[in-house]
């Protein structure tokens, strides 16, 4: 079982992980396929309540769009992954990760013609 | 009347990308839906993402400015024909940069909205930097009292000043990235870019590319890539890890520093850059340029001024300075209490021997005040592998199950390297009363090479019930 934790705007990464107030912790089995989802909400942006729920929730993976060099470096001393500066959709993000084939900077959205 | 200058300039096809790109502070152009049509360089510079990366996303997912997210600048420009918020964006690179955002609607012929301009100047010189706090216990962000540190400080301001390339040397976590910095906010280039760029880990062609550009078609696909060079136009390029970077790209890189030309990948033209390089290793760069591992030439170009940061263990009184610091820091950050640690977690972090140097320690500490729930870090506050093995030492004395280390080697015993090793962890282990993290420090190992040497000497202790 491997936990996944997105940081989430609305059905996107969230541009940023300390300003973030929805989270979504997908549980993966061993064959990859998604075993439980769940959906949390955040009392109030933190970076640290953030951090301390990756903890509690025994997360292994965090997806994410901005992330402070200071928490990107704790939670790789906490052994946590993290792919960091996605940007799109949270869906496709979840089905590149069971692939193997997300990575940080990642551009998961369609571009429009500004 | 207008000045007949200003209507001849009026006349003029003028390219307006060219202009934007050599103004000094980060320019965005947006539609009217928010995405982005163009950034310009000192943008690129500030955000990491090329104008070509980014045009047609939204722009909050480019800019990440703390106050698109719950008070958009642009509704406050559409109210007020413009306004100015300070606050901060997360680049590329996982920095939090402290900006000055100005925001005003472009309106047509007819007065409505058809764009957003926005303009982003990085307050980071004046927020970090202040003259006024060098002293010889401090330069920009760094802080020390030890003679190594104040050292250091008087050498800064000095190193700052001259526009030759500098080489900083140092274990992990020694404060490389912050004298580079120091050194840039203090140098004549600070109002420029100052761009980070690591070698570690990354493939050679993905450093080429990263550090010196790509021309569009460079290769199948390849779109223009700027590079950290361009990026980095009158200002200062900071190399991290360059004892990582592939021999064809030291060349490169060689040629870059004396004839100041860059060939981005797949262009036959090359531009000027006008670039301080600051580079920094944690690697022993003089023995690989010995062994032919890393170019000489390079190697002597970069140490003509360089700088050794000396590890945290050795640093002396810095230590308690430093755990202090980061302790006021994240006290007042997490609006806590927490003013001091009991005199048994003092102790710990004391006798501990930081192979992470600063980095780790300031880890240490910042998890402990989030943890402690009292006016004092207790032990309990501290992580796990810091103390647990104390404590269980602690409670439990060791049984070994070898004959006393007193008892002198014989002559056979004594041409035999394992027996002295063996007598060494044993001497150790009875010198700190059975303590393996103190006996491995003592002997200048790892927990684990000594656990490991432990086993396969037979160094078995047996817990023995608490009474």
């Amino acid at each position: 079982m491997r936990n996944v934790l997105l940081v989430l705007d609305g059905k996107n990464i969230a541009p940023r992980f300390d300003l973030a107030l929805e989270l979504l912790i997908v549980s993966l089995g061993n064959d990859g396929k998604p075993v439980e989802r769940r959906d949390v909400l955040l009392a109030r942006p933190s970076a640290e309540a953030l951090c301390r729920t990756v903890a509690s929730e025994n997360v292994q993976t965090v997806i994410c769009g901005g992330i402070e060099k200071e928490y990107l470096q704790y939670l790789g001393w906490k052994n946590v992954e993290v792919i960091h500066s996605i940007i799109g959709s949270s869906e496709v993000a979840v089905s590149r990760y069971r692939k193997g084939a997300l990575k940080s900077g990642d551009l998961l959205s369609e571009r429009r013609k500004a | 009347m207008r000045h007949p200058g200003v209507l001849q300039l009026r006349d003029l096809q003028i390219n307006l990308i060219h202009v934007l790109d050599e103004i000094p502070i980060g320019v965005c152009l947006m539609s009217k839906e928010r995405r982005i049509i163009f950034i310009n360089r000192a943008l690129e510079a500030l955000t990491g993402f090329s104008s070509s990366e980014c045009e047609g996303l939204p722009c909050s997912y480019v800019l990440r400015f703390n106050n698109c997210f719950d008070n958009c600048p642009v509704d406050k420009a559409q109210e007020l024909e413009g306004c100015v918020l300070e606050g901060d964006i997360i680049n590329q690179a996982n920095e939090k940069i402290p900006v000055r955002a100005t925001f005003a609607p472009l309106k047509d012929g007819a007065g409505e909205i058809s764009a957003y301009v926005e303009t982003l100047d990085d307050l980071r010189q004046a927020c970090n930097f202040d003259p006024a706090r060098i002293n010889p216990f401090s330069f920009g962000r760094i802080i020390g009292r030890s003679p190594q540190m104040e050292k250091i400080f008087q050498s800064l301001p000095v190193l700052s000043q001259l526009d030759a390339p500098v080489l900083i040397t140092g274990q992990i976590g020694t404060g490389k990235d912050l004298v580079a910095e120091a050194l840039h906010h203090a140098s004549s280039r600070a109002r420029n870019p100052f761009i980070t760029f690591r070698c570690g880990g990354l493939p050679e062609v993905l450093v080429e590319s990263e550090l010196f550009g790509v021309e569009k078609g460079a290769f199948p696909g390849s779109g223009y890539k700027p590079g950290k060079f361009r990026l980095a136009q009158n200002g200062t390029l900071y190399i991290a890890e360059i004892g990582d970077l592939a021999p064809s790209l030291q060349t490169k890189l060689l040629n870059a520093l004396d004839a100041k030309t860059i060939y981005p990948l797949g262009s036959t033209k090359s531009f000027q850059a006008d670039v301080r390089v600051i580079a920094a290793t944690s690697r022993h760069l003089s023995q690989m340029a010995q062994d032919g591992s890393f170019r000489n030439d390079l190697y002597f170009r970069l140490n003509a001024v360089s700088l050794h940061l000396p590890p945290l263990k050795e640093r002396g009184e810095d230590l308690r300075l430093l755990m202090d610091h980061f302790l006021h820091a994240r006290a007042s950050l997490l609006n806590k209490t927490v003013s001091g640690f009991s005199d048994a977690c003092l102790k710990t972090l004391q006798q501990y021997g930081y192979p992470g140097n600063i980095l780790e320690l300031r880890h240490i500490v910042e998890y402990a005040v989030g943890l402690s729930r009292t006016e004092r870090i207790e032990l309990c506050d501290l992580p796990a592998y810091l103390t647990e093995d104390l404590t269980d030492l602690d409670a439990v004395p060791p049984v070994l199950d070898l004959p006393q280390p007193s008892v002198a080697l014989s002559a056979e015993e004594r041409l035999d390297w394992s027996a002295v090793e063996r007598k060494m962890i044993l001497d150790a282990l009875v010198k700190v009363n059975g303590r393996r993290s103190r006996a491995a420090q003592l002997l200048g190992w790892g927990r684990s090479t000594l656990w490991r040497k432990m086993k396969h000497y037979g160094i078995v202790s047996t817990k023995v019930p608490r009474k």
